[in-house]
């Protein structure tokens, strides 16, 4: 236990120190991590066996498909084939045979240059997406075309594992493959699969049910689920279902041969539709967030000094010669599929270096010994290397070539997502302003706790999403980063005031209109920064003030100007009071306050004093005619008159 | 309705008609008389924002317009001016196919604060209240309207204290009626200054 929270402690403390400062210095948190691990691992020694911990750290990628999975619709899945397939497939096959051709030139067994060859056609989901979301670069063209051989991979994963025990023994082939493909694809998987040794037929049946289970469950089971445990009203059960979910499809996945991240992927797709997606990318986030952080230190303690140092130069120079190879590739495939400008750049730089999958990939194949140890030393450090090397081409290229090719073209690598517009809190109020929204063709994004409420607008086609919108986490999910208005209609007084600090601090491009209770909250609203304030009843009462008027007999005209009058004096008085509150200082005791409020008081009385006189008193200026007798020009510049 | 002629629109705008000593009754006679639409656009519309269709809809159903207003800087209120930008459209006044108004007639009744003598060449105003007005002639033109001369109130600032309101209101209700019932000889009036004279020596003649 001691040695746990010790181990805990040094990983938790490098974290802390180093990321900040990476940020800080512009690095990205990925390489603040994974020179975090550098520290505590190779230079200081304070921590050892960092493989149990880095397979442990590996769930964290699975959570990231998942937080994945729900950004992305079916639709636009299924938008992405042709780039799937074409862009993915043919990075992996080139990657592949050109490296392997390099291996063989280095003298190494055709079988063993085709495994090489495996490992480093992979790049690193988790670097890559996680800086990509970091400098908001994913919806950029190069960012999704990053994306889609990224998932490209994930997917080949599979097949791969299945292929590498037949490298092993070539002589055996034929012999296997009477059996069926399928036994040695699968069996191959994990090891840990219950289908080992099951006929073909079975091994696909239960894949197929396996998927079906993911796709239906998700569909069908989760908004029950998810309303019942609502209805606990308890935030940390959320939580507990949403890891529940993604660890259980894990498990089946696991358990049948099948790669995790593809499964949690897949039920993120499914969910991606639902009205739960924010609050669950809520409550997922910061798991994957730090296991991932958990990764990339494990990834930098896990470098040999002694391996690395006996053969420095030629490690080195490997290392380069694969990512020259891999973004030779990249950059070919970019050109080819009309990724132009920044965006060919981005992913040509972005995805040149081998990734955790290739982890993966090396302790199989080293296990099935297709690759011997010693070998797969060298490997696993040309992986890590090329993972350390990575942030620092994503810096290159946000201050070399994005500057430069932007200044030329100007238009490359523009961000899409038009700001929407997050509507916090669906009362009576909330969809009101929800629906002249949208009835003028802007995107809203609508959070509110209630199910009901949530369940019923989305009946009509809202993009309403159930959570606590005070929570900043669901803010983020739902796309505070992006927004350009957040309109705050919750009911609890208290949550209005936190959520408008909130953002207001740590969002502040973000315009905030926010609903206030009385006059009191108009005053704590203003104090958390929110500028544009409504009061909730106002404007129905001066509406109720103006047909009065009308029937006690005024001019419509008038009575309407009278209303402004009225709404512009109110405003701008209560404007000045609001800067001179105080959240420290009681209302009594706050003397420019009190002198104020006294001052206006004075003045409305006065008015209402005024309003007896008649209306030719010339007390209003609008439309006066010159006074009766009073001359229309000045005589003392004229004779004409 | 025996013996209605030509339906009246009668447009009426006055902001601050609590200050009104002239335009209000005039409003109110008219109000009373059979044939004529009365349409105070302050009230009807007091944040500008005119329907279109409604005030179309009632000049396809009227044959004569008028405007009844102060004149506000040698020109009218704003409102009226919001209604001749919104409502006299292309293909509807004028333009293509814009024949809606065709033939129909169309003046203003305007009080001005000045008296008569400053609407000459050689007043403070410098031009007469017809040259004045040219912007509205020229609309009536274009929108194939027949255009009268205005039926003006001047020294409209003094009227409570010269005791001229009752004598214009009598020729104003003599006006609308006539015009209603198809009394009056247009062609005759198209040439004047302005239509008060003309209007004393037919009433005299009738």
């Amino acid at each position: 236990m001691e040695s746990f929270l010790l181990q805990a402690f040094i990983y938790l403390v490098a974290a802390v120190i180093a990321v900040p400062l990476a940020n800080r210095f512009g690095l990205g948190s990925v390489l603040g991590y994974l020179i975090a691990g550098v520290i505590i691992g190779p230079v200081l020694g304070l921590v050892e066996d960092t493989e149990t911990l880095q397979t442990y750290a590996e769930f964290g990628v699975v959570m990231m498909l998942f937080l994945i999975g729900l950004e992305l619709e079916p639709r636009a899945l299924w938008g992405m084939r042709v780039r799937l397939l074409g862009l993915g497939g043919v990075q992996i096959v080139a990657t592949t045979v050109l490296i392997m051709a390099a291996a063989m030139v280095f003298g190494l067994y055709w079988s063993v240059a085709l495994a090489v060859g495996l490992v480093f056609s992979l790049s690193s989901t988790a670097i890559v997406l996680q800086t990509l979301g970091e400098k908001g670069l994913i919806q950029t063209d190069g960012g999704r075309a990053s994306f889609s051989v990224l998932l490209a991979q994930d997917i080949a994963v599979i097949p791969m594992l299945a292929l590498v025990p037949l490298l092993a023994a070539p002589e055996l082939m034929n012999a296997n493959w009477g059996g069926g493909i399928s036994d040695i694809r699968f069996t191959a998987g994990g090891g840990g699969s219950i289908l080992d040794g099951q006929p073909g037929w079975i091994v696909t049946l239960v894949l197929l049910a396996s998927v079906a289970v993911i796709v239906l469950g998700g569909h069908y089971l989760t908004r029950p689920m998810f309303r019942y445990l609502a209805l606990a009203k308890l935030p940390e059960i959320f939580t507990a279902a949403a890891l529940l979910m993604v660890i259980g499809i894990a498990l089946l996945m696991t358990l049948v041969g099948l790669s995790p991240a593809l499964g949690t992927f897949l039920a993120g797709v499914v969910l991606a539709n639902s009205e739960y997606r924010h609050e669950l990318e809520a409550d997922v986030e910061p798991f994957k967030g730090l296991l991932l952080g958990l990764f990339f230190i494990t990834v930098g303690a896990g470098i040999n000094f002694a391996v690395l140092f006996a053969d420095l130069f030629l490690i080195v120079g490997l290392t380069v010669g694969m990512m020259l190879i891999k973004g030779l590739v990249l950059f070919s495939l970019a050109k080819a599929f009309k990724v132009r400008g920044a965006a060919g750049w981005l992913f040509t730089l972005g995805m040149a270096q081998a990734g955790e999958f290739g982890f993966v990939l090396l302790s199989f194949t080293t296990q099935n010994d297709v690759i011997p140890v010693p070998l797969g030393q060298t490997l696993l450090l040309m992986v890590t290397l090329s993972m350390l090397l990575t942030p620092g081409l994503f810096i290159f290229y946000e201050r070399v070539i994005a500057r430069q090719i932007d200044t030329d073209l100007g238009q490359e690598d523009e961000i899409d997502a038009a700001g929407p517009v997050i509507i916090a809190g669906l009362g009576r109020f909330g969809q009101i302003v929800n629906r002249m929204l949208l009835s003028n063709g802007h995107k809203t994004v609508v959070l509110d706790y209630r199910n009901d409420v949530i369940s019923g607008l989305r009946n009509f086609g809202v993009r309403a999403y159930f959570g606590d919108p005070s929570r900043p986490d669901l803010l983020l999910a739902a796309g505070i980063r992006e927004a350009k208005v957040l309109v705050v209609a919750v009911d609890d007084r208290e949550k209005a005031v936190q959520m408008v600090d909130y953002v207001t601090r740590e969002h502040p491009h973000v315009h905030v209109v926010a609903r206030a209770y009385d006059r009191q909250h108009v005053y704590q609203l203003y104090a958390a920064g929110a500028r544009d304030i409504v009061r909730e009843m106002f404007d129905s009462s001066v509406r109720a003030g103006r047909y009065s008027m009308l029937a006690l007999g005024h001019h419509p005209f008038e009575a309407e100007r009278a209303t402004r009058r009225y709404v512009k004096e109110d405003r701008h008085d209560l404007a000045r009071l609001a800067r001179l509150w105080d959240p420290e200082v009681s209302m009594t005791e706050n003397e420019p306050y009190v002198n104020l409020a006294r001052e206006i008081n004075q003045r409305i009385n006065e008015a209402m004093m005024q309003a007896q006189l008649p209306d030719n008193s010339g007390a209003e200026r609008a439309w006066t005619p010159p006074p009766k007798g009073g001359r229309v020009r000045d005589t003392k510049d004229t004779a004409a008159e | 309705m025996a013996g209605i002629e030509n339906k009246l629109l009668i447009l009426f705008a006055h902001p601050s008609q609590g200050r009104s000593e002239v335009n209000v009754q005039m409003a109110h006679v008219a109000e009373w008389v059979p044939g004529v639409t009365l349409v105070d656009l302050y009230a009807e519309y007091p944040t500008f924002d005119i329907d279109i269709n409604a005030e179309q809809a009632r000049l396809d159903d009227h044959d004569t317009l008028i405007f009844l207003h102060p004149l506000y800087w040698y020109s009218t209120p704003a409102i009226l001016k919001e209604w001749q930008d919104l409502v006299l459209e292309y293909g509807y006044a004028y333009g293509t196919d814009g024949i809606a108004l065709r033939g129909k007639t169309f003046f203003s009744a305007v009080t001005t604060g000045g008296p008569e003598e400053a609407y000459r060449a050689d007043g403070y105003n410098h031009y007469t209240l017809r040259q004045l007005l040219a912007p509205l002639e020229q609309t009536a033109n274009l929108c194939g309207m027949t255009w009268l001369p205005p039926f003006v109130l001047h020294g409209a600032r003094h009227a409570k204290e010269t005791g001229v309101i009752q004598s214009h209101l009598d020729d104003w209700e003599y006006l609308l009626e006539a015009l209603v019932h198809g009394r009056l000889d247009l062609a005759a009036l198209e040439g004047l200054d302005t239509l008060n004279p003309a209007l004393k020596n037919q009433m005299q003649e009738a």
